[in-house]
């Protein structure tokens, strides 16, 4: 129910915080705060922050869980925002006045982040309708075709649904000039006429380009270019569950189930590239403005407290919010007195460094630039300085196998970060390709896993191939570098096998 | 308002219990939160389904944080020399005992009560008042003032006397509520746990914390059910020694394994205190199943056989896979007592084995 109609009060609350956030800069989509008790708001926050999502277990046990971490007081959902035009925010009731407050002054700032973020810029801002729209078709497949057949089928998808490439919204391609078999007869010209040789003056290109290096090269190219037309994809792809969509065969149903499933995961994906951004941002703004603007005598020993709650630190755990808001805070600062540069960055001294302010005042606007076209890796990359780090008492820990637990290595600079940006990149999710859709030329489905310094876990790859499997209906095959060595698994509908990548076996097996 | 959840929740609830889908029963996980009520820890079950998904392993337990520390300190801010010698008790987390009633939620339809013979002079059952219910007569002592209020605030407001703007609420006599309660009876009988352990070199930290977790769910399963059940704790390795309860899950010892010795000691411990005309007795036997000799493993078949099965009502013989050694033992048992009724045996890998094992030794009702 809309605050409007149900609490009066809040609604007043609201409409001046937004007005001190639109004050303040921030520039976000029409927000509309909706009233629930704190089982409804359970629910929603089960439904990834949606009303409606279609009929699935999953929600059930997130549900279960939630519900649990709030009887016996481990957690409690004070806010939930949604991604949308309009932004749809919730409230719990039995919340005190000073935390809706802050809640509507987070939310404010998440609204600004949601709107102006280039990372957000290709999600639907109608997502809301479409999870509803989800649900329905999801809930029709059911009448027809039977609730287990089409849970069975969810479940398959939802195993694979991060294998999709999350800067691919992102890519726009050239418009083709031409059909494309034009194209590739051009390009072939190209590459059979022009010579890739080194320059030379005439009377030395014999000596320089001899003509049989010259005429074995250009075979080579020519025999490659000729094997990729064949393959598909030409290219190994990411976006695996769009090549399944194209390719596998799949009944109507189904291809619709996998379709929606896709295009959630591709919603929610970039929640997930910019967790420390987001609520960073959303903290830096609602005690920003909660201390300046709003907060009234009587609500500062609450908001200090719920405040400090959640910036906390716990030691081995890095806290989004803390880390966001601290860094936001440090760039304002820096930008400020005018502490980047090269001038800077070549101090001589360290007391010359502490000292340095040039009153530029540049912190605002540097602020809301980051906001706008920085992701969690780049904003690490860029912004976390040595000093921040010292500041924090940030550390590297690593699993001791001699003690079993987990200890601290060192507080080097250069290993947190690449530590940090490990863990951000990819959101933690291994990097896995469709490299043949054709393999062996037999309609297998052959995938291979990019490796980045860690394995892949077997026991959940045997399993997660069988699924892939299942949908393309032929046999599958993930190639992965375990212990060193690149081995291949398969799975052929009735049994899992896993060798070592041999010079026997067809290409690409040992191309890739 | 129903929420629209409840579907989903319901059906996640049925799939956890194994009544549909049994297809995702390979992917049950055993979760828990932690967390603190009063000084104790306490951990809450929370059940789950675990999709696969391509994903990273284990190779890749590495992470920032933030905080005081040495490099070499250990992550989770505990006391870093607590080694096996160490002299401070370690912290115990407790589960809670809400997590027994959600067992037998989610066991109680697959597991059957042990078959508890009425036996001894006792009463068969005992009964307990549990104040349970409300009603509207009572004495003061028993007053419930957030009932008693309620009652009174609705019938203002049904009678337009509530004024939002002076708050005033004066329940009369009909308001008010008392508490009541109900008798319960359960079932009392006279039985005994006995629980033996292999605790000789081979059974690592990881072995022993499966048997605790076994030993736990048998213990919690079996209190809940039934009054007055005694527990008694023997561990060995080549010589056996009885031991509290306490003692029973944290005691590290090295050294051979010679099984019989305590299968004799359970014996004497049967013998002068538990007469099996008066008692109801359970014996469970946790080991990595490596036996120092063929020869005790035969002794150990013609002990079950001959001394504990008579007095006993079951025999649970529970595996633990370890690193060492060659697990024979519950082969040696499969070839001699195979037709045995009362001996009963599971192999526990994982945590996940379990909940399958405390099946075997509670599914039929033994």
């Amino acid at each position: 129910m809309s605050i409007e109609t149900k609490r009066p009060d809040l609604a007043r609350y609201a409409k001046e915080i937004m007005e001190i956030a639109q004050n303040a800069g921030l520039d976000f989509f029409e927000t509309r705060f909706e009233m629930v008790d704190f089982d409804t708001m359970q629910q929603i926050a089960a439904y990834g922050g949606f009303p409606q999502r279609y009929p699935y277990w999953r929600f059930g046990m997130e549900y279960e869980k939630l519900r649990k971490q709030h009887v016996y007081g481990l957690g409690k959902i004070y806010e939930l925002v949604i991604n949308n035009d309009p932004c749809y925010a919730y409230l719990v009731a039995d919340n005190e006045l000073t935390d809706q407050k802050l809640v509507m002054a987070h939310v404010y700032a998440h609204c600004d982040f949601f709107k102006n973020n280039y990372w957000f810029s290709k999600t639907n801002r109608k997502m809301m309708d479409e999870m509803a729209n989800h649900a329905t078709r999801v809930r029709k497949h059911i009448d027809r075709y039977g609730h287990d057949t089409v849970e069975s089928f969810i479940d398959i998808c939802v195993t694979l649904d991060n294998l999709i490439d999350p800067h691919s919204p992102f890519m726009r391609r050239e418009k083709h000039i031409g059909g494309v078999e034009e194209q590739r007869a051009a390009a072939e010209r190209a590459a059979s006429q022009s010579s890739p040789g080194f320059q030379a003056k005439p009377y030395m290109e014999s000596w320089i380009n001899p003509p049989a290096v010259m005429r074995r090269q250009r075979e080579a190219e020519l025999k490659e270019r000729q094997e990729s037309k064949g393959r598909l994809p030409e290219q190994p792809l990411r976006d695996v569950l769009r090549f399944l969509l194209e390719h596998a065969p799949l009944e109507d149903w189904e291809s619709d189930v996998l379709a929606m499933i896709r295009e959630e995961a591709y919603y929610f994906a970039p929640q997930g590239q910019t967790k420390i951004m987001n609520e960073g941002w959303a903290t830096f703004w609602h005690s920003r403005l909660m201390t300046t603007k709003i907060l009234r005598d009587e609500d500062i020993i609450t908001y200090a407290d719920h405040h400090s709650g959640t910036v906390a630190m716990s030691p081995g755990r890095l806290n989004p919010y803390k880390v966001g808001v601290e860094l936001f805070r440090d760039i304002e600062d820096r930008w400020n007195r005018g502490r980047f540069g090269k001038e800077y960055e070549e101090c001589s001294t360290m007391s010359e460094m502490r000292k340095w302010n040039k009153d530029v005042g540049l912190g605002r606007e540097k602020i809301f630039e980051v906001r706008s076209i920085h992701n969690d890796v780049t904003f690490i990359d860029e912004f976390l300085t040595p000093e921040f780090v010292d500041r924090f008492k940030m550390y590297h820990y690593r699993y001791d196998p001699a003690t079993r637990r987990m200890v601290v290595v060192n507080r080097d600079f250069k290993k947190i970060k690449q530590q940090l940006l490990f863990m951000l990149t990819n959101h933690m999710q291994p990097y896995i390709y469709v490299v043949d859709g054709n393999y062996g030329n037999r309609g297998e489905l052959y995938l291979a896993h990019k490796h980045t310094g860690v394995d892949l876990d077997i026991k959940y790859a045997v399993e997660t191939l069988k699924n892939v499997q299942r949908i393309w209906r032929r046999p599958a095959h993930l190639q992965a570098m375990i212990n060193e060595e690149m081995v291949l698994f398969s799975f052929d509908g009735e049994q899992s096998q896993q060798q070592k990548i041999h010079e026997d076996l067809p290409k690409p097996a040992h191309s890739v | 308002m129903a929420l629209k959840i409840e579907k989903d929740h319901q059906r996640f609830r049925q799939i956890v219990k194994g009544k549909i889908r049994k297809d995702l029963r390979k992917f049950l996980t055993r979760g828990e939160l932690l967390g603190k009520e009063g000084e104790r820890m306490i951990s809450i079950p929370v059940r789950g389904i675990e999709l696969p998904h391509f994903r990273y392993g284990d190779n890749n337990d590495a992470g920032v944080g933030v905080g005081d520390g040495e490099s070499g300190d250990p992550v989770d801010g505990q006391d870093g020399n607590m080694g096996p010698g160490g002299t401070q008790e370690g912290q115990h987390i407790l589960e809670v005992e809400v997590s027994l009633d959600e067992l037998a939620d989610i066991l109680g339809d697959e597991l059957k009560l042990p078959r508890i013979k009425p036996k001894g002079q006792h009463s068969i059952t005992s009964e307990k008042d549990k104040y349970s219910g409300i009603r509207t007569t009572g004495p003061e002592s028993l007053r419930h003032f957030k009932r008693t209020f309620r009652a009174a605030l609705k019938r203002q407001i049904m009678a337009g006397l509530y004024d939002p703007d002076f708050p005033i609420v004066v329940p009369i006599r009909r308001d008010q509520r008392y508490r009541s309660w109900k008798t319960v009876k359960k079932p009392q009988s006279n039985a005994v746990i006995i629980y033996m352990m292999d605790v000789s070199g081979s059974m690592g930290d990881e072995q022993k914390e499966l048997v605790r977790l076994e030993a736990f769910w048998i213990d919690a399963w079996l209190r809940r059910n039934y009054e007055g059940i005694e527990s008694r704790y023997i561990v060995h390795d080549v010589r056996a020694g009885e031991v509290d309860r306490q003692t029973f899950f944290r005691i590290r010892e090295d050294g051979g394994t010679k099984i019989s010795s305590a299968f004799h000691l359970c014996k004497q411990v049967i013998e002068t205190n538990y007469d099996p005309n008066e008692w109801n007795i359970y014996i469970f036997h946790f080991s990595d199943g490596d036996n120092s000799s063929e020869s005790d493993s035969r002794e150990c078949c013609r002990m079950i056989k001959e001394v504990l099965l008579p007095k006993a009502n079951m025999f649970g013989y529970c595996q633990v896979a370890s690193a060492y050694g060659s697990g024979n033992f519950i082969n040696v048992i499969h070839e001699h007592l195979d037709k045995l009724d009362g001996v009963i045996t599971s192999r526990v890998n994982t945590k996940d084995d379990i909940y399958d094992s405390l099946k075997t030794f509670f599914g039929a009702g033994k």
